[in-house]
Protein backbone atom coordinates (compact mmCIF):
# COMPACT_ATOMS: atom_id res chain seq x y z
CA UNK A 1 0.00 0.00 0.00
CA UNK A 2 1.22 3.45 -0.70
CA UNK A 3 0.39 6.20 1.77
CA UNK A 4 -2.06 8.23 0.14
CA UNK A 5 -0.57 12.01 -0.13
CA UNK A 6 -3.50 14.68 1.17
CA UNK A 7 -3.00 18.21 1.14
CA UNK A 8 -1.90 19.57 4.53
CA UNK A 9 -5.04 21.77 5.40
CA UNK A 10 -2.97 24.54 8.01
CA UNK A 11 -6.20 25.36 9.53
CA UNK A 12 -5.73 22.17 11.56
CA UNK A 13 -2.66 23.92 13.28
CA UNK A 14 -3.13 26.52 15.38
CA UNK A 15 -0.40 29.00 14.53
CA UNK A 16 2.36 29.68 17.02
CA UNK A 17 1.06 26.38 19.02
CA UNK A 18 4.39 24.42 18.71
CA UNK A 19 7.32 24.94 20.21
CA UNK A 20 9.78 22.18 19.58
CA UNK A 21 12.46 22.14 17.69
CA UNK A 22 12.07 22.61 13.95
CA UNK A 23 13.90 21.17 10.88
CA UNK A 24 15.05 24.44 8.92
CA UNK A 25 15.02 23.11 5.33
CA UNK A 26 18.04 23.15 3.32
CA UNK A 27 18.75 22.72 -0.51
CA UNK A 28 19.60 19.09 0.18
CA UNK A 29 16.22 18.81 2.36
CA UNK A 30 13.54 20.90 0.90
CA UNK A 31 11.94 18.58 -1.54
CA UNK A 32 11.81 15.67 1.09
CA UNK A 33 9.78 18.68 3.22
CA UNK A 34 7.74 19.57 1.15
CA UNK A 35 6.50 16.08 0.19
CA UNK A 36 5.90 15.85 4.36
CA UNK A 37 3.69 18.76 4.07
CA UNK A 38 1.61 16.82 1.72
CA UNK A 39 1.57 13.24 3.62
CA UNK A 40 4.22 11.94 1.37
CA UNK A 41 7.34 10.16 2.40
CA UNK A 42 9.85 10.44 0.06
CA UNK A 43 13.71 9.11 -0.12
CA UNK A 44 16.66 9.26 -2.52
CA UNK A 45 17.84 6.83 -4.93
CA UNK A 46 20.99 6.91 -6.17
CA UNK A 47 21.18 6.91 -10.54
CA UNK A 48 24.08 5.16 -10.16
CA UNK A 49 24.13 2.48 -7.93
CA UNK A 50 20.53 2.30 -7.07
CA UNK A 51 21.07 1.87 -3.54
CA UNK A 52 18.27 3.94 -1.62
CA UNK A 53 19.49 6.81 1.19
CA UNK A 54 18.24 8.59 4.32
CA UNK A 55 19.28 11.46 5.42
CA UNK A 56 18.70 13.55 1.32
CA UNK A 57 22.27 14.40 0.63
CA UNK A 58 23.67 15.98 -2.79
CA UNK A 59 26.12 12.88 -3.21
CA UNK A 60 25.42 9.33 -2.97
CA UNK A 61 27.55 7.60 0.26
CA UNK A 62 27.56 4.60 -1.49
CA UNK A 63 29.44 5.92 -4.86
CA UNK A 64 29.71 9.97 -5.07
CA UNK A 65 27.01 9.82 -7.58
CA UNK A 66 25.77 13.36 -7.78
CA UNK A 67 22.73 12.50 -10.23
CA UNK A 68 19.59 10.84 -7.86
CA UNK A 69 15.58 10.31 -7.89
CA UNK A 70 13.45 10.86 -5.55
CA UNK A 71 11.14 7.84 -4.86
CA UNK A 72 8.07 7.56 -2.56
CA UNK A 73 8.84 4.94 0.24
CA UNK A 74 6.08 2.21 1.37
CA UNK A 75 5.85 4.55 4.64
CA UNK A 76 5.85 0.80 6.35
CA UNK A 77 9.07 -0.55 8.19
CA UNK A 78 10.63 -2.09 11.28
CA UNK A 79 11.45 -0.81 14.67
CA UNK A 80 15.26 -1.51 14.73
CA UNK A 81 15.74 0.06 17.73
CA UNK A 82 13.71 2.47 20.45
CA UNK A 83 14.24 4.55 23.96
CA UNK A 84 11.41 5.90 25.91
CA UNK A 85 12.48 9.31 27.42
CA UNK A 86 10.73 10.12 30.15
CA UNK A 87 13.09 13.62 31.08
CA UNK A 88 11.92 16.10 28.55
CA UNK A 89 15.17 17.31 26.51
CA UNK A 90 13.51 20.91 26.09
CA UNK A 91 10.65 22.26 27.91
CA UNK A 92 8.65 22.01 24.51
CA UNK A 93 8.80 17.83 25.28
CA UNK A 94 7.66 18.21 28.76
CA UNK A 95 3.81 17.90 27.98
CA UNK A 96 4.67 14.42 26.07
CA UNK A 97 6.96 12.44 28.13
CA UNK A 98 7.45 9.35 28.53
CA UNK A 99 7.59 9.19 24.82
CA UNK A 100 9.10 7.31 22.71
CA UNK A 101 12.30 7.94 19.99
CA UNK A 102 12.84 4.97 17.78
CA UNK A 103 15.10 3.94 14.84
CA UNK A 104 13.01 2.50 11.86
CA UNK A 105 14.22 0.15 9.08
CA UNK A 106 12.44 1.61 6.09
CA UNK A 107 11.77 -1.58 3.68
CA UNK A 108 13.60 0.13 1.30
CA UNK A 109 16.65 -0.16 3.44
CA UNK A 110 17.14 3.09 4.79
CA UNK A 111 17.00 3.79 8.89
CA UNK A 112 15.41 6.85 9.94
CA UNK A 113 15.05 8.37 13.18
CA UNK A 114 11.27 9.53 14.29
CA UNK A 115 8.44 8.47 16.76
CA UNK A 116 6.13 5.86 17.42
CA UNK A 117 2.95 7.36 18.59
CA UNK A 118 -0.52 6.17 18.60
CA UNK A 119 0.33 3.76 21.29
CA UNK A 120 0.73 3.09 24.73
CA UNK A 121 5.04 3.14 25.00
CA UNK A 122 4.68 -0.12 26.82
CA UNK A 123 3.67 -2.29 23.95
CA UNK A 124 6.30 -1.21 22.03
CA UNK A 125 8.75 -3.77 20.67
CA UNK A 126 12.05 -4.24 18.42
CA UNK A 127 11.21 -5.65 15.54
CA UNK A 128 7.88 -5.01 15.66
CA UNK A 129 5.81 -3.41 12.02
CA UNK A 130 5.67 0.11 11.49
CA UNK A 131 3.94 2.48 9.12
CA UNK A 132 4.15 5.92 8.84
CA UNK A 133 1.91 8.98 9.95
CA UNK A 134 2.16 12.61 9.40
CA UNK A 135 1.74 15.02 12.12
CA UNK A 136 1.03 18.83 10.80
CA UNK A 137 2.88 20.90 13.81
CA UNK A 138 2.86 24.31 12.00
CA UNK A 139 1.74 25.04 8.99
CA UNK A 140 4.91 24.98 7.33
CA UNK A 141 6.63 21.73 8.88
CA UNK A 142 4.51 18.20 8.69
CA UNK A 143 6.78 15.38 10.82
CA UNK A 144 6.73 11.89 9.50
CA UNK A 145 6.12 9.83 12.16
CA UNK A 146 5.35 6.35 12.68
CA UNK A 147 2.32 3.73 14.49
CA UNK A 148 2.66 -0.08 14.83
CA UNK A 149 1.11 -1.33 11.63
CA UNK A 150 -2.11 -3.47 12.09
CA UNK A 151 -1.43 -6.77 13.80
CA UNK A 152 1.85 -5.59 15.31
CA UNK A 153 1.05 -5.31 18.77
CA UNK A 154 0.50 -8.43 20.51
CA UNK B 1 57.47 2.81 9.71
CA UNK B 2 53.93 3.95 11.86
CA UNK B 3 55.23 1.39 14.62
CA UNK B 4 58.77 3.18 14.78
CA UNK B 5 56.68 6.24 16.18
CA UNK B 6 55.42 4.53 19.31
CA UNK B 7 58.22 1.67 20.11
CA UNK B 8 58.55 3.20 23.57
CA UNK B 9 59.99 6.46 22.20
CA UNK B 10 57.71 8.72 23.61
CA UNK B 11 56.20 9.71 26.49
CA UNK B 12 53.54 11.21 28.94
CA UNK B 13 55.91 13.48 31.40
CA UNK B 14 52.67 14.89 33.16
CA UNK B 15 49.78 15.05 33.79
CA UNK B 16 47.36 17.02 36.41
CA UNK B 17 43.55 18.19 36.67
CA UNK B 18 42.19 21.46 37.59
CA UNK B 19 40.11 21.63 40.21
CA UNK B 20 37.25 19.66 39.18
CA UNK B 21 33.26 19.35 40.69
CA UNK B 22 30.23 21.38 41.09
CA UNK B 23 30.82 25.21 41.87
CA UNK B 24 34.29 25.45 41.46
CA UNK B 25 34.10 29.02 39.92
CA UNK B 26 36.64 28.85 37.17
CA UNK B 27 36.68 30.12 33.52
CA UNK B 28 37.71 27.34 30.88
CA UNK B 29 40.95 29.38 30.65
CA UNK B 30 41.60 29.46 34.05
CA UNK B 31 40.76 25.43 34.33
CA UNK B 32 42.88 25.22 31.29
CA UNK B 33 45.66 27.55 32.67
CA UNK B 34 45.77 25.66 36.43
CA UNK B 35 46.25 22.12 34.74
CA UNK B 36 49.02 23.25 32.49
CA UNK B 37 50.58 24.98 35.55
CA UNK B 38 50.06 21.45 37.46
CA UNK B 39 51.38 19.29 34.52
CA UNK B 40 54.72 21.15 33.59
CA UNK B 41 55.25 20.99 37.44
CA UNK B 42 54.42 17.13 37.71
CA UNK B 43 56.65 16.88 34.95
CA UNK B 44 59.66 19.31 36.09
CA UNK B 45 59.34 20.86 32.46
CA UNK B 46 59.72 24.62 31.45
CA UNK B 47 56.80 26.36 30.03
CA UNK B 48 59.28 27.26 27.63
CA UNK B 49 60.60 23.85 26.35
CA UNK B 50 56.70 23.45 25.51
CA UNK B 51 57.29 24.36 21.41
CA UNK B 52 53.13 22.15 20.68
CA UNK B 53 49.72 23.44 22.34
CA UNK B 54 46.88 21.53 21.70
CA UNK B 55 43.63 22.32 22.89
CA UNK B 56 40.07 21.60 23.17
CA UNK B 57 37.42 23.52 24.58
CA UNK B 58 34.54 23.58 21.78
CA UNK B 59 35.63 27.64 22.05
CA UNK B 60 36.42 29.49 18.67
CA UNK B 61 40.45 28.53 18.54
CA UNK B 62 40.99 26.90 21.73
CA UNK B 63 44.71 26.28 20.75
CA UNK B 64 45.41 29.84 19.58
CA UNK B 65 43.97 30.46 22.58
CA UNK B 66 45.41 28.86 25.37
CA UNK B 67 49.18 29.30 23.86
CA UNK B 68 47.87 33.10 24.28
CA UNK B 69 46.97 32.54 27.80
CA UNK B 70 49.68 30.80 28.94
CA UNK B 71 52.70 33.01 26.56
CA UNK B 72 53.52 30.41 24.57
CA UNK B 73 54.27 30.64 21.24
CA UNK B 74 54.18 27.48 19.69
CA UNK B 75 55.68 25.81 16.41
CA UNK B 76 52.89 22.68 16.47
CA UNK B 77 49.09 23.20 17.05
CA UNK B 78 46.37 20.92 16.63
CA UNK B 79 42.45 20.92 17.66
CA UNK B 80 40.83 17.77 16.93
CA UNK B 81 37.42 18.15 17.14
CA UNK B 82 36.17 14.67 17.46
CA UNK B 83 34.03 14.71 21.19
CA UNK B 84 35.32 12.73 23.93
CA UNK B 85 38.00 11.00 22.46
CA UNK B 86 39.93 13.37 21.13
CA UNK B 87 42.23 13.78 24.17
CA UNK B 88 43.96 9.83 22.80
CA UNK B 89 44.06 11.19 19.63
CA UNK B 90 46.05 14.44 20.67
CA UNK B 91 48.36 12.13 22.42
CA UNK B 92 48.58 10.04 19.10
CA UNK B 93 49.24 13.22 17.29
CA UNK B 94 51.70 14.45 19.66
CA UNK B 95 53.61 11.26 19.05
CA UNK B 96 53.79 11.69 15.32
CA UNK B 97 55.08 15.40 16.01
CA UNK B 98 57.80 14.79 18.21
CA UNK B 99 58.73 11.98 16.40
CA UNK B 100 58.54 13.88 12.87
CA UNK B 101 60.58 16.69 14.69
CA UNK B 102 57.80 19.05 14.02
CA UNK B 103 58.13 19.64 18.03
CA UNK B 104 59.36 18.58 21.27
CA UNK B 105 56.98 19.18 24.10
CA UNK B 106 53.86 18.88 23.34
CA UNK B 107 50.93 20.77 25.92
CA UNK B 108 47.31 18.56 25.59
CA UNK B 109 44.06 20.78 27.08
CA UNK B 110 40.69 20.92 28.46
CA UNK B 111 38.43 22.71 30.06
CA UNK B 112 34.61 22.84 30.66
CA UNK B 113 32.35 24.68 32.63
CA UNK B 114 29.34 22.14 31.70
CA UNK B 115 28.27 22.62 35.36
CA UNK B 116 27.88 26.03 35.99
CA UNK B 117 26.52 26.17 32.22
CA UNK B 118 23.56 24.01 33.20
CA UNK B 119 24.03 22.68 29.49
CA UNK B 120 21.92 19.51 29.46
CA UNK B 121 23.94 18.56 26.03
CA UNK B 122 27.75 17.55 25.92
CA UNK B 123 30.38 16.98 24.05
CA UNK B 124 30.67 20.00 21.84
CA UNK B 125 27.59 21.56 22.94
CA UNK B 126 24.96 19.23 20.94
CA UNK B 127 23.93 19.64 16.98
CA UNK B 128 24.36 22.79 14.89
CA UNK B 129 21.03 23.88 13.50
CA UNK B 130 23.32 23.47 10.07
CA UNK B 131 23.72 19.71 10.97
CA UNK B 132 21.68 17.19 9.30
CA UNK B 133 21.18 15.89 12.56
CA UNK B 134 19.09 19.44 13.78
CA UNK B 135 16.63 18.10 10.91
CA UNK B 136 16.07 14.38 11.27
CA UNK B 137 16.88 13.86 14.69
CA UNK B 138 16.00 16.66 17.19
CA UNK B 139 12.21 17.22 15.95
CA UNK B 140 11.70 13.89 17.46
CA UNK B 141 13.37 15.11 21.17
CA UNK B 142 16.12 13.20 21.38
CA UNK B 143 17.77 13.68 24.37
CA UNK B 144 21.14 13.90 23.47
CA UNK B 145 23.70 11.97 24.10
CA UNK B 146 21.84 10.10 26.21
CA UNK B 147 19.09 8.88 24.11
CA UNK B 148 21.56 7.73 21.42
CA UNK B 149 22.76 5.51 23.92
CA UNK B 150 20.19 4.13 25.46
CA UNK B 151 19.31 3.08 21.61
CA UNK B 152 22.26 1.12 21.28
CA UNK B 153 21.78 -0.39 24.72
CA UNK B 154 18.38 -1.27 24.01
CA UNK B 155 19.39 -3.32 20.88
CA UNK B 156 22.02 -4.36 23.03
CA UNK B 157 19.58 -6.07 25.51
CA UNK B 158 17.39 -7.49 22.75
CA UNK B 159 20.30 -8.82 20.23
CA UNK B 160 22.08 -10.88 23.58
CA UNK B 161 20.03 -10.58 26.50
CA UNK B 162 22.08 -8.34 28.48
CA UNK B 163 20.15 -6.85 31.63
CA UNK B 164 19.63 -3.45 33.45
CA UNK B 165 21.18 -5.58 36.80
CA UNK B 166 23.82 -6.04 34.62
CA UNK B 167 24.49 -3.03 33.04
CA UNK B 168 24.04 -1.46 36.92
CA UNK B 169 27.14 -3.64 38.02
CA UNK B 170 29.32 -1.05 35.83
CA UNK B 171 27.75 2.02 37.90
CA UNK B 172 28.42 -0.19 41.21
CA UNK B 173 32.09 -1.47 40.39
CA UNK B 174 33.21 2.30 39.37
CA UNK B 175 31.37 3.24 42.55
CA UNK B 176 33.57 0.87 44.61
CA UNK B 177 36.62 2.48 42.82
CA UNK B 178 35.44 6.48 43.44
CA UNK B 179 35.22 5.52 47.35
CA UNK B 180 38.57 4.96 47.19
CA UNK B 181 39.85 8.14 45.04
CA UNK B 182 39.82 11.46 47.05
CA UNK B 183 38.84 13.62 43.60
CA UNK B 184 35.64 11.97 42.79
CA UNK B 185 32.66 13.40 43.53
CA UNK B 186 30.37 10.70 44.01
CA UNK B 187 32.03 8.67 46.50
CA UNK B 188 29.04 7.09 48.80
CA UNK B 189 28.64 3.30 47.85
CA UNK B 190 25.85 1.97 45.53
CA UNK B 191 24.09 -1.09 44.92
CA UNK B 192 22.45 -2.61 41.66
CA UNK B 193 18.50 -1.91 42.77
CA UNK B 194 20.22 1.61 43.86
CA UNK B 195 20.73 1.98 40.10
CA UNK B 196 17.64 0.21 38.92
CA UNK B 197 15.41 2.73 41.41
CA UNK B 198 17.30 5.61 40.10
CA UNK B 199 14.66 7.62 38.08
CA UNK B 200 14.54 6.36 34.30
CA UNK B 201 15.98 9.02 32.14
CA UNK B 202 15.67 7.17 28.50
CA UNK B 203 15.29 3.71 28.95
CA UNK B 204 16.83 1.30 29.83
CA UNK B 205 19.39 3.88 31.51
CA UNK B 206 18.07 5.36 34.74
CA UNK B 207 20.09 8.45 36.12
CA UNK B 208 22.68 6.17 37.78
CA UNK B 209 23.51 4.36 34.07
CA UNK B 210 24.40 8.33 33.42
CA UNK B 211 27.69 10.21 33.86
CA UNK B 212 27.97 13.19 35.90
CA UNK B 213 27.87 16.80 34.83
CA UNK B 214 31.09 18.88 36.03
CA UNK B 215 33.27 21.49 35.79
CA UNK B 216 36.47 20.64 35.07
CA UNK B 217 40.44 21.13 33.56
CA UNK B 218 43.04 18.96 32.69
CA UNK B 219 46.75 18.74 30.93
CA UNK B 220 49.02 16.27 29.46
CA UNK B 221 52.75 16.87 28.92
CA UNK B 222 54.02 15.04 26.17
CA UNK B 223 57.76 14.44 25.03
CA UNK B 224 60.38 11.84 23.91
CA UNK B 225 61.35 8.75 26.34
CA UNK B 226 64.80 10.46 26.06
CA UNK B 227 63.97 13.92 27.38
CA UNK B 228 61.78 12.42 29.69
CA UNK B 229 63.79 10.16 31.26
CA UNK B 230 65.65 13.39 32.63
CA UNK B 231 62.21 14.64 34.12
CA UNK B 232 61.07 14.82 37.81
CA UNK B 233 58.71 11.73 37.30
CA UNK B 234 58.89 8.21 35.79
CA UNK B 235 57.70 8.08 31.82
CA UNK B 236 55.10 6.21 31.18
CA UNK B 237 55.39 4.98 27.51
CA UNK B 238 52.99 5.91 24.42
CA UNK B 239 52.68 2.00 23.40
CA UNK B 240 50.39 2.33 20.50
CA UNK B 241 47.70 4.11 19.33
CA UNK B 242 44.42 3.47 17.24
CA UNK B 243 41.25 5.43 15.71
CA UNK B 244 38.23 4.78 13.79
CA UNK B 245 34.84 6.28 13.34
CA UNK B 246 31.82 5.20 11.73
CA UNK B 247 29.32 7.83 11.73
CA UNK B 248 28.62 10.76 13.71
CA UNK B 249 24.97 10.82 14.55
CA UNK B 250 23.27 7.94 15.77
CA UNK B 251 20.20 7.62 13.02
CA UNK B 252 23.39 6.63 10.86
CA UNK B 253 25.14 3.70 12.77
CA UNK B 254 24.33 1.18 11.14
CA UNK B 255 24.95 -1.97 13.77
CA UNK B 256 24.16 -0.21 16.93
CA UNK B 257 26.13 -2.79 18.96
CA UNK B 258 29.44 -3.12 17.25
CA UNK B 259 31.52 0.20 17.32
CA UNK B 260 34.68 1.17 15.63
CA UNK B 261 36.21 0.36 18.85
CA UNK B 262 36.83 -3.30 17.13
CA UNK B 263 39.28 -1.44 14.47
CA UNK B 264 41.02 1.50 16.54
CA UNK B 265 41.48 -1.45 19.60
CA UNK B 266 43.10 -3.75 16.79
CA UNK B 267 45.52 -0.68 15.26
CA UNK B 268 46.71 0.40 18.90
CA UNK B 269 47.37 -3.39 19.98
CA UNK B 270 49.04 -4.14 16.75
CA UNK B 271 51.21 -1.07 17.06
CA UNK B 272 51.80 -1.99 20.95
CA UNK B 273 52.58 -5.38 20.13
CA UNK B 274 50.98 -6.33 23.54
CA UNK B 275 47.52 -8.17 23.55
CA UNK B 276 44.25 -7.81 25.90
CA UNK B 277 45.99 -10.46 28.72
CA UNK B 278 48.48 -8.03 29.12
CA UNK B 279 46.65 -5.44 30.21
CA UNK B 280 46.45 -4.23 33.86
CA UNK B 281 44.16 -1.33 33.78
CA UNK B 282 41.60 -0.08 31.57
CA UNK B 283 39.73 3.15 31.40
CA UNK B 284 37.03 3.34 28.78
CA UNK B 285 34.98 6.17 28.38
CA UNK B 286 32.30 5.85 30.72
CA UNK B 287 29.44 8.30 29.52
CA UNK B 288 27.00 5.47 30.35
CA UNK B 289 27.25 2.15 31.25
CA UNK B 290 26.52 0.42 28.35
CA UNK B 291 29.53 1.92 26.73
CA UNK B 292 31.95 0.23 29.00
CA UNK B 293 30.11 -2.67 28.14
CA UNK B 294 29.99 -2.66 24.32
CA UNK B 295 33.89 -1.11 24.71
CA UNK B 296 35.09 -4.66 26.29
CA UNK B 297 33.73 -6.61 23.81
CA UNK B 298 34.65 -4.73 20.83
CA UNK B 299 38.20 -4.17 22.82
CA UNK B 300 38.86 -8.07 23.09
CA UNK B 301 38.17 -8.86 26.45
CA UNK B 302 35.24 -10.42 25.77
CA UNK B 303 33.07 -11.87 23.09
CA UNK B 304 30.10 -9.72 21.67
CA UNK B 305 27.33 -10.30 22.97
CA UNK B 306 29.17 -11.59 26.56
CA UNK B 307 30.22 -8.05 27.66
CA UNK B 308 26.83 -8.18 30.25
CA UNK B 309 27.89 -11.21 32.44
CA UNK B 310 31.62 -10.38 31.94
CA UNK B 311 30.82 -7.08 33.66
CA UNK B 312 28.93 -9.62 36.74
CA UNK B 313 30.30 -10.21 39.96
CA UNK B 314 32.71 -7.25 40.26
CA UNK B 315 35.04 -8.25 37.98
CA UNK B 316 35.67 -4.48 37.03
CA UNK B 317 35.97 -3.60 40.41
CA UNK B 318 38.75 -3.55 42.99
CA UNK B 319 39.93 -6.83 43.93
CA UNK B 320 38.14 -8.05 40.62
CA UNK B 321 39.88 -9.47 37.59
CA UNK B 322 39.95 -6.57 35.22
CA UNK B 323 40.43 -3.06 36.77
CA UNK B 324 38.30 -0.73 35.16
CA UNK B 325 37.80 2.62 35.40
CA UNK B 326 39.74 2.88 38.75
CA UNK B 327 39.24 6.59 39.50
CA UNK B 328 35.64 6.23 39.30
CA UNK B 329 35.11 7.60 36.18
CA UNK B 330 32.55 9.89 34.36
CA UNK B 331 29.87 7.79 36.50
CA UNK B 332 31.08 8.74 39.82
CA UNK B 333 34.57 10.87 39.65
CA UNK B 334 34.16 13.68 37.15
CA UNK B 335 32.32 15.06 33.67
CA UNK B 336 33.13 18.04 32.69
CA UNK B 337 31.63 17.37 29.16
CA UNK B 338 34.25 15.43 27.71
CA UNK B 339 36.06 12.47 29.66
CA UNK B 340 39.29 11.13 27.33
CA UNK B 341 41.83 13.24 28.91
CA UNK B 342 40.96 12.30 32.54
CA UNK B 343 41.16 8.77 31.59
CA UNK B 344 44.93 9.56 30.60
CA UNK B 345 45.75 10.95 33.69
CA UNK B 346 44.15 7.94 35.41
CA UNK B 347 46.01 5.35 33.73
CA UNK B 348 49.28 7.70 33.67
CA UNK B 349 49.13 7.56 37.99
CA UNK B 350 48.21 3.87 37.83
CA UNK B 351 51.36 3.11 35.69
CA UNK B 352 53.49 5.39 38.24
CA UNK B 353 52.02 3.83 41.00
CA UNK B 354 50.21 7.32 42.81
CA UNK B 355 47.15 5.81 43.34
CA UNK B 356 47.18 5.18 46.85
CA UNK B 357 44.25 3.28 47.98
CA UNK B 358 43.13 2.62 44.93
CA UNK B 359 46.60 1.79 42.76
CA UNK B 360 46.37 -1.80 40.84
CA UNK B 361 48.93 -3.49 42.23
CA UNK B 362 51.92 -4.11 39.78
CA UNK B 363 50.32 -2.10 36.75
CA UNK B 364 52.42 -2.13 34.08
CA UNK B 365 50.44 -2.20 30.74
CA UNK B 366 47.29 0.01 31.14
CA UNK B 367 44.33 0.25 27.87
CA UNK B 368 43.14 3.93 27.54
CA UNK B 369 39.93 4.01 25.26
CA UNK B 370 37.97 7.40 24.15
CA UNK B 371 34.45 7.52 22.89
CA UNK B 372 33.03 10.51 20.90
CA UNK B 373 29.72 11.76 20.04
CA UNK B 374 27.16 9.35 19.67
CA UNK B 375 29.29 6.19 19.75
CA UNK B 376 30.86 7.98 17.04
CA UNK B 377 34.47 8.43 17.62
CA UNK B 378 37.09 5.61 18.91
CA UNK B 379 40.30 6.16 20.26
CA UNK B 380 42.35 3.96 21.83
CA UNK B 381 46.05 4.42 23.36
CA UNK B 382 48.19 1.63 25.03
CA UNK B 383 50.29 2.93 27.94
CA UNK B 384 53.11 1.23 29.72
CA UNK B 385 56.08 1.63 32.22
Amino acid sequence: MVVEPRDADPREVEMGSYEGPLPKPDKDSEVYWEAARRHELLVQQCSGCKRFRFYPRSVCPNCLSDEFQWRPATGRGRLYSFTVIHRAPTPSFRDQVPYVLALIDLDEGVRMMSNVIECDPDVVRIGMRVEVVFEDVTPEITLPKFKPSAGAVD
Amino acid sequence: MLRNAFQRKMAIAGVAESECGHGVGLTILQHQALAAKRALDDAGIDKEEVDAVMAVDFLGLPSLQVAEYLGIKPRFTDTTVTGGSAFETLVEHAVLGISAGLCDVALITYGSTLWSDRRRVTEGGGVDTRMPAAQFESPYGDLSPVSAYALAANRHMHEYGTTGEQLAEVAVSTRRWAALNPRALMREPITISDVIQSPMISSPLHKLDCCLMTDGGGAVVVTSAERARDLRRPPVYVLGSGFSSTHLSISQMRDLTTTGAVDSGRRAFEIAGVTNADIDVVEIYDSFTISVVIGLEDLGFCKKGEGGSFVQGGRLGPEGELPTNTSGGGLSYTHPGALGLFLIIEAVRQLRCDCGERQVAGAEVALVHGIGGWLSSHATLILGR
